[in-house]
């Protein structure tokens, strides 16, 4: 691993030399781009504006918005982000936002929201969507599921009845909902599961990826990505990852992760896996989650993110703040006339206090929806932050800049050490001195 | 009178002993003897620089009680009057005959307050006995059983007569409407079409349907926009009604259409 990291490093350092340059000059368009506009039938693309090794930051264009890499994507399960309009959400700066197949598969229903124009119809978001397949849902929610090659097999949780979610019925409903990106139907395992259970999973995944493909209605207006499965294993995750290039994908997810795995596997699979991937096409790491994650998972090269945690974590009072978090509960801040972060020029920032916060979290939804507008906005700023530091040439600075600020004491965690030399970035400013 | 002191409200109301309408005698008059007292000791407690309260009036269901207490609150250094204990039980016509009571021993120039009073008519009928100033949770407590207020405010509407057989058979009537009922799952008109707020200018009823069912947030939002915005426009057509010199019409107007309504004449626009 030590003289494979450092055949990275060095050569990574002459690619970022030519990417700085690059970024100066801005103009010159990267061969993506060319590739990108002969293949017009696509419903995406994407155009590498610039990069710092294996960072990038790109342009996504979606049929129904143009968005900036790398991302993050709330998550708007049942149709709404809890307790904020879209108004507040494109205001927030938000572009992409997450639907859940399998709620809204069951109310209000796929069929009703065909009916009624797709899913950007019927919530009134005029920005892009994506949808997830609905098997992790199933999965994780259900009791009784029970996966063969055939789908996944549960009880309804509405009248006990045996039915049966098939990657063509995924597709069915996800092509009915309408949103801009839709996932394959895979066969996901915990991250924890060992034996071969997880190598059965990766090849299932392949084979279910080729019959979404078949199933898939609308393929001008929404953009299919594959799932590259397999666990922990690196050789799995390389068959994988292969077996999704050859389809030649609008884009890739790296899933089956965010499952409470170790942080040093985590990131490894993260960086082989970004490795593999095409560079002309969008990654996307499904499940992630904490600031922290978002900016070692960018510099390692993904684009794309998506998790629940900063919206339901705002409605236990915490918020998101460049040191970390902030616990609004906590007697101290009951006379804490701050705002909640002093660098941020979000609305609750400009016009609440802590204080006004810690009465009323937990205790009325207004609560709720004031931190979930915050952390929401904190995320599109961090968002904006690693791509413009990536665009402008000054993405190492950034980082080392959020880590200072996450660990003051320099008890920066030794996973994200590991990742940063593998991504090339020097951080030994930020970590104190081992004893 | 610590709390108020410390809040510094624009506007403040003494503290009333208030007692429903089916107390005794006895126990009525203490209530007003009580609020009297509490009313002098707020005013010697008030802050220095702090403008003068609403002195408030009790007494119940008893028109001797309430006038007489309102010739002793008018006494006092107040700057209007908060009428207490209504909607509690009450009738109309009591309400009717105690806010006359009361009225005629209040000056013109100070303004005057009711708390707990709800419903467009109720609302009307106090206005008109000279009330100024509303407080109540009504937009608040339509919203919070899934309701959405639908009374039309302007008398040239047009009364078409659209049949909706089924409209009172899911809770919807006149006033308001009931979006949990399945009857709007695919309904994808605004709340109501006149309406100019958030709500009704990007979203439909389908869509609040869909999050009332799923317990969603965003529901309790929308609604509070439209309900709380509706209710802000009837009071906005009252005072045009007022200044424009027909406000005994639009009173009237407002009760024929609920008596159409309830005898079957006329639909509600809940159809």
């Amino acid at each position: 691993m030590h003289s494979l990291s450092k055949a990275i490093i060095t050569g990574s350092c002459y690619r970022a030399q030519v990417a700085r340059s690059a970024a100066l000059r801005k103009c010159i368009p990267s061969t993506d781009t060319l590739h990108n506009q002969a293949d017009q039938t696509m419903a995406l693309q994407f155009e590498v504006l610039a990069r710092f090794n294996r960072a990038r930051a790109s342009r996504l264009t979606l049929p129904h918005s143009q968005c900036e890499t790398p991302l993050f994507m709330p998550v708007g399960t049942q149709g709404t982000i809890k307790g904020l309009t879209s108004t507040q959400l494109e205001d927030i700066g938000c572009q992409i936002i997450l639907g859940n197949t399998y709620h809204l598969a069951l109310r209000p229903g796929a069929d009703l929201i065909d009916e009624l124009g797709g899913l950007h119809s019927f919530m009134n978001w005029p920005r892009s969507l994506l949808t997830d397949s609905g098997g992790f849902q199933m999965v994780s929610l259900l009791h009784l599921a029970d996966i063969t090659e055939e789908g996944v097999t549960f009880q309804s949780p509405v009248d006990g009845k045996p039915m049966l979610l098939t990657p063509e019925e995924s597709i069915a409903i996800q092509n009915k909902i309408g949103a801009d990106i839709i996932m394959a139907l895979d066969d996901v395992v915990k991250t924890t599961t060992t034996g071969p259970r997880v190598e059965e999973a990766m090849h299932r995944t392949l084979r279910w990826i080729k019959r979404c493909i078949n199933a898939h209605k609308r393929p001008t207006e929404q953009n299919l990505f594959g799932i590259v499965q397999g666990g922990l294993d690196p050789q799995l995750r390389d068959t994988c990852v292969k077996g999704m290039v050859a389809l030649d994908l609008p884009g890739y997810a790296i899933g089956g992760l965010a499952g409470g795995e170790e942080k040093d596997s985590f990131w490894r699979v993260v960086a082989q896996c970004t490795a593999g991937l095409p560079e002309d096409k969008p990654r996307y790491v499904m499940g992630v989650g904490f600031p922290l994650d978002i900016v070692v998972c960018s510099a390692l090269g993904a684009d794309m993110y998506d998790c629940v945690y900063p919206t339901r974590t705002a409605r236990f009072g915490t918020a998101l703040v460049p040191e970390g978090v902030l616990k609004l509960k906590h007697a101290s801040m009951a006379a804490d006339f701050r705002p909640l972060d002093e660098t941020c020029s979000c609305m609750v920032c400009k016009r609440y206090t802590r204080s006004y916060l810690h009465s009323l979290v937990t205790k009325e939804a207004m609560g709720s929806q004031l931190v979930s507008y915050h952390n929401v906005a904190y995320m599109m700023k961090l968002s904006r932050d690693l791509h413009h530091s990536i665009l402008e040439g000054r993405f190492p600075e950034f980082v080392q800049g959020f880590l200072r600020k996450q660990f003051p004491q320099g008890d920066v965690p030794e996973w994200v050490c590991n990742a940063m030399e593998v991504a090339g970035i020097d951080i030994s400013m930020c970590c104190a001195p081992l004893k | 009178m610590d709390v108020i002191n410390a809040m510094q409200p624009d506007i403040w109301a003494s503290l009333p002993d208030e007692v429903p309408s089916w107390v005794t005698h006895k126990r009525n008059k203490q209530s007003v003897e009580r609020t009297l007292n509490w009313l002098d000791s707020c005013i010697s407690l008030k802050k220095d620089g702090m403008e003068s309260g609403l002195g408030c009036i009790v007494g119940g269901n008893s028109v001797e009680e309430r006038g007489f207490c309102a010739q002793e609150v008018a006494k006092r250094d107040v700057s209007g009057f908060c009428l207490s204990g209504f909607g509690l039980g009450e009738s109309a016509e009591e309400r009717g005959l105690l806010l006359e009571a009361i009225m005629k021993n209040l000056p013109d120039e100070k303004a005057r307050q009711i708390s707990g009073l709800d419903l467009p008519e109720e609302v009307l009928q106090a206005v008109s006995a000279g009330i100024d100033v509303f407080d109540s949770t009504y937009p608040h407590s339509l919203t919070m059983s899934g309701l959405a207020m639908v009374f039309p405010l302007d008398m040239e509407e047009c009364l078409s007569g659209r049949t909706s057989e089924n409209a009172n058979d899911v809770g919807s009537d006149f006033t308001k409407i009931n979006l949990r009922a399945v009857a709007y799952r695919n309904d994808t008109s605004p709340i109501l079409e006149s309406c100019r707020c958030y709500t009704c200018s990007k979203h439909t009823k389908a869509y609040i349907n869909h999050l009332l069912n799923t317990h969603e947030m965003l529901a309790q939002t929308l609604l509070d926009i439209h309900n709380t915005h509706h209710y802000m426009n009837f009071f906005q057509a009252i005072r045009n009604a007022i200044q424009g010199g027909y406000f005994a019409d639009f009173k009237a107007w407002f009760a024929s259409r609920r008596q159409a309504v309830n005898e079957g004449i006329l639909v509600s626009s809940a159809a």
